[in-house]
């Protein structure tokens, strides 16, 4: 198999844009989760949320700067959020096809959980009040998920595989192995691949209410709501934003030289074939994801040294993957830290895999693992397990597995190597 | 009457983010201020609006340029 290395990152998350400037506040143990702004919230349970900041300060998000004005009536919040981190990514890549057949080698991959839920509430509103002549044209080509990277595509002209992924909160990590194995099977030699979710709305954060998913208690310190492993943690903190990488085939890549952030070595999916969103008791799903992640990438388990957990701050979840990765990894955990990201951003949803695989990759290239923060009083299932609470730690990481789990009993485990 | 002309001209710059300059009234959406087919359906919804007409999709298809929407509204609209 022809081998996936990664030379490019993008990040838009709560903690701003920029994959570096993420990294610097993730590590500082800074918190992108603030009282929720821009639609009411009084009647809403949670009034939490990881938002992408607004504005015009340092990682501040501007739209304007990546889609003409004219064209964000065309584009839901998630195709935006997906073009500026493709954007990034690519730029930082260096990666500009200049023949027709380069271009057609070049694909785009980038998923979504939900989708263009926003502009979906909307016209199903201008549809009820209005009447169906006053629909905007642009409302489905607004909503649609495949079209975060059909904009990518048509802007950056990449006429290779032009696919979406939709695993609800594995699609990040969906998108990006599966997108890898596109390149080993030679679909194409460059794929941009990711997550994207702008579903922070009130009938997306409504929804999840509903479901009695997200954390209640914390309304008034939104800092604080995010706590995977806590014994406090009472529900996830709904977040927004995108993760995109650039994943190029090795030889490639060193032929034009490409700085090579780390190499894909792992994908595990799997799925639980048990509820369709409670992860299954036994935690069976999210261990065969991770064995089969392992087994793909020719590793055992004392050669991870950082494990970034899907740790959505929920008490059912938190407990079961917990309990997975202890069954897989037996005495290597002694040696090994796992801490979950959620708690600086909240959960991304559709966009958790990819722009938790960006930190991934980056604690392999900086030596530090970002921790979890708020945990404070760590579930007495977490004694023995290094789950960096509340302050990053310096520590050399040979390889990194990221985990994503989703609604529908879906399951993806990545492995990232650091490359030599 | 010019204040027909002046309105159809601000949404046309509005919603198809062009130079003001550029929408003259000979202008055509498509070959010279770079709509597509979904750019026309919403200039057109946005006609419908600003002036309070309805304009049939038969009608609807031949209006092709600046011009043609002037007349249409000036022919249709409500008395101005």
């Amino acid at each position: 198999m022809r081998r996936v290395v990664v030379t490019g990152l993008g990040l838009a998350t709560p903690l701003g844009v920029g994959h570096s400037l993420n990294w610097e506040r993730l590590i500082a143990g800074k918190s992108g989760i603030r009282a929720i702004t821009g639609f009411d919230v009084s009647d809403l349970a949670s009034k939490v949320a990881g938002q992408v900041p607004r504005g015009s300060g340092e990682g501040d998000f501007n739209p304007d700067s990546f889609v003409s004005p004219k064209d964000q009536r065309k584009m839901d919040d998630f195709i935006v959020y997906a073009v500026a981190a493709a954007h990034e990514a690519i730029k930082d890549s260096g990666w500009v096809p200049q023949t027709d057949e380069e271009r057609e080698m070049t694909g785009v991959m980038i998923g979504s959980g939900i989708g263009g839920l926003p502009g979906i509430a909307d016209g199903a509103i201008t549809l009820h009040e209005k009447g169906a002549r006053r629909l905007s044209p642009f409302f489905i080509p607004a909503s649609l998920i495949n079209l975060a990277s059909g904009h990518v595509s048509i802007q950056h002209g990449f006429k290779g595989p032009n696919h979406a992924v939709v695993t609800a909160c594995s699609t990040g990590a969906h998108a990006i192995g599966d997108a890898a194995r596109l390149i080993m099977w030679e679909d194409a030699d460059v794929m941009v691949a990711g997550g994207t979710e702008g579903a922070v709305s009130r009938l997306g954060v409504a929804g999840f209410a509903a479901m009695r998913a997200l954390s209640t208690s914390f309304n008034d310190t939104p800092e604080r709501a995010s706590r995977p492993y806590d014994k406090d943690r009472d529900g996830f903190v709904i977040g927004e934003g995108a993760g995109v990488v650039v994943l190029e085939e090795l030889e490639h890549a060193k032929r034009r030289g490409a700085t090579i952030y780390a190499e894909v070595v792992g994908y595990g999916l799997s799925g639980d074939a048990y509820h369709i969103s409670a992860p299954a008791e036994d935690g069976n799903g999210g261990f065969r994801a991770m064995r089969g992640a392992l087994k793909r990438a020719g590793l055992s388990p004392d050669d991870i040294d950082y494990i970034n957990a899907h740790g959505t701050s929920t008490p059912l979840g938190d407990e079961i993957e917990l309990g997975a990765v202890k069954r897989l990894f037996g005495s290597a955990m002694d040696n090994l830290a796992m801490s979950s990201t959620k708690s600086a951003i909240g959960h991304l949803l559709g966009a958790a895999g990819a722009v938790e695989a960006v930190y991934s990759i980056k604690s392999i290239n900086h030596g530090i693992v970002p921790p979890t923060l708020n945990l404070e009083n760590p579930s007495e299932s977490c004694q023995g397990v290094n789950l960096v609470p509340k302050v990053a730690q310096e520590r050399k990481v040979r390889a990194a597995l990221s985990n994503s789990f989703g609604f529908g009993g879906t399951n993806a485990s990545l492995v990232f190597k650091a490359f030599a | 009457m010019s204040d027909i002309a002046e309105r159809v001209k601000k949404i046309v710059v509005d919603h198809l983010g062009v130079e003001e300059s550029k929408v003259v009234e000979a202008a055509s959406f498509i070959d010279d201020l770079g709509a597509d087919s979904l750019d026309t359906v919403e200039l057109v919804m946005a006609f419908e609006e600003e002036f309070g007409v309805e304009i049939p999709d038969d009608a609807a298809e031949k209006i092709l340029s600046v011009k043609d929407a002037i007349d249409f509204i000036k022919a249709n609209g409500p008395a101005a």
